[in-house]
């Protein structure tokens, strides 16, 4: 346990090394901060829950749009805006849990993606609001508390990084309580939860919608830290790939989400200048290989190789 | 009382059990729990009700601890499974229970080894303790000793026996030794009905019991 805690400094301690080592990747590093919560928001619903979903960029987006109608034509504070973003989703979130949670597997998945589809294209055909296919552009969120958003990241990743913290202890703490035992039930048998007296459907509704604010305020951070939204937030390519990212990562442990965005996106950023037309394929033999020889991801890989053998 | 729940396969024994549980809805009819009607209510509220059950099949939590997996039906049963803002730790005299009831079922040396680790037979003694702590009236064990060698379901049944005689169960076996000495009612099931019901001795002696058991030649 003290060895774990030690790990969790050390690796809090390296997400300060940008600042140091890396000053003109911080804009990277701000996505990949942001991707991180992103990653962490489903492997609530995915790694704890059960909840496939392949549709999870809707919350993502949303939160996204709501941040950037709000500097676009209320005002360009971003830590109101983001806080609006993740109540709004989060009321979305609840509102499809009713629906969603009722369904498990290959229907799951199918629903999930059916939803991040119909919000995809609503968003599209409502041209006025959201900007359609040119996306939401002509703002500016200048800075927060009163530091400013500057060209070199500075200011946008120690914002997305503080972010991410902020939300990492709170999921944690969720998935350390009585709740979170609950959610580690009902993944490990959906069956045998009612048996116990557990009113699971409503335990999945609230880990659902959960998920759906922390999406938001991922979608809402990358807005205010980019000015700009574009439809591809909502995008069914931004669902698959915080699933790879969370698969690769290894889903259920809290750091797999975390350990999966900063490798896929710096895999991304190198593959893509080694061979900007062909770079996914690199990524899908990195997958390949991932699944392959560690089948629970990295994180899982990682524990195994630490447990002591007998 | 400790009613046992007898007939041969296919006489509905278990899909009665989980039409009382609310597993299976019914076509017509209603499931009394005393005199609350609970034909309506959901798995999990007849349970908070008291109406509990066992599984034939080991249906745990394989990747949870066996006291976590007690834990958490402890937890739930008095309404703290909701709660994600404070930690598991704080809920102390809930693992302290669960681990009181693991050790009244002689589970004491494993209460951290996980589910999927754990002996055939000491999964099926979770199986009860799991049900234990839901603190229930009516406890039905759908085969609780189902797969556990002749010697240790005696050991098994000895546990159950050791419950509270405030505590109404209702078990499903095969073992007619096991059976006449743990029941002290029997209800024989044949398609789908109810054939008798009785004391061990009436049951023993009747001539459509045996019938049923060992063909109609062999009916005194």
């Amino acid at each position: 346990m003290a060895n774990a805690r030690r790990l969790e400094v050390v690796f809090w301690l390296c997400t300060l090394l940008p600042f140091v080592l890396t000053p003109n990747y911080l804009s990277l590093a701000s996505q990949i901060a942001i991707t991180a919560l992103f990653a962490l928001s489903l492997d609530l619903i995915l790694g704890y829950a059960g909840i496939v979903s392949l549709g999870h960029a809707a919350f993502f987006g949303v939160g996204a749009y709501v941040a950037g109608l709000i500097a676009k034509h209320y005002w360009t504070e971003p830590i109101s805006g983001l806080l609006i973003a993740g109540v709004l989703t989060g009321l979305l979130g609840y509102a499809l849990s009713h629906i969603v949670v009722r369904f498990r597997h290959l229907a799951l998945i199918m629903l999930t993606m059916g939803f991040g589809l119909l919000i995809a294209e609503a968003a599209n055909s409502a041209h006025d609001l959201t900007g359609g296919a040119d996306g939401l552009q002509g703002f500016r969120v200048p800075g927060v508390l009163g530091f400013k958003f500057d060209m070199f990241g500075r200011t946008a990743y120690a914002y997305s990084l503080g972010l991410l913290f902020f939300c990492f202890l709170i999921c944690r703490r969720i998935i350390r309580s009585p709740f979170g035992l609950a959610l580690r039930g009902i993944r490990e048998n959906a069956t045998r939860m009612p048996a116990i007296g557990a009113p699971s459907l409503s335990h999945l509704r609230k880990a659902y919608t959960m998920a759906a604010v922390v999406a938001g305020l991922a979608g809402a951070a990358l807005t205010q830290t980019t000015s700009t939204v574009s439809l591809e937030t909502l995008s069914f390519g931004r669902s698959a790939d915080v699933l790879v990212i969370l698969i690769l990562g290894g889903a259920g442990r809290l750091y797999g989400g975390l350990i999966g965005a900063i490798v896929y996106m710096v895999a991304r950023d190198q593959f893509s200048g080694i061979n900007p037309q062909y770079w996914y394929f690199w990524i899908g033999l990195l997958l390949v290989a991932v699944v392959m020889f560690l089948p629970n991801g990295i994180l899982g890989g990682f524990s195994k190789f630490l447990k002591p053998k007998n | 009382m400790r009613y046992a729940l007898i007939g041969p396969n296919g006489a509905g024994k278990t899909t009665l059990i989980n039409l009382i549980t609310g597993m299976v809805a019914p076509d017509s009819g209603e499931i009394l729990l005393g005199d609350e009607n609970v034909t309506a209510l959901q798995p999990y509220q007849r349970v908070k009700r008291g109406l509990v059950r066992t599984f034939q099949i080991n249906t745990l939590f394989p990747h949870l601890s066996a006291l976590e997996s007690v834990t958490l039906a402890v937890l739930e049963r008095d309404g703290h499974a909701h709660n994600w803002w404070r930690a598991l730790s704080a809920f102390s005299a809930a693992s302290d229970e669960a681990a009181a009831i693991l050790t009244s079922l002689n589970l004491q040396r494993h209460l951290d080894k996980e589910t999927r680790e754990l002996a055939y037979g000491q999964q099926r003694l979770l199986e009860i303790a799991l049900a234990l702590a839901t603190r229930p009236r009516v406890l039905l064990l759908d085969e609780p000793a189902a797969g556990v060698p002749k010697g240790e379901s005696a050991e098994l049944f000895a546990a159950v026996e050791g419950l509270s005689s405030e505590l109404t169960v209702l078990f499903i076996e095969h073992d007619m030794e096991v059976v006449f000495r743990f029941a002290t009612r029997i209800l024989v099931m044949v398609g789908g009905r109810i054939l008798v019901e009785g004391a061990p001795q009436e049951i023993a002696r009747d001539e459509r019991v045996r019938e049923v058991y060992l063909g109609a030649g062999h009916a005194a």
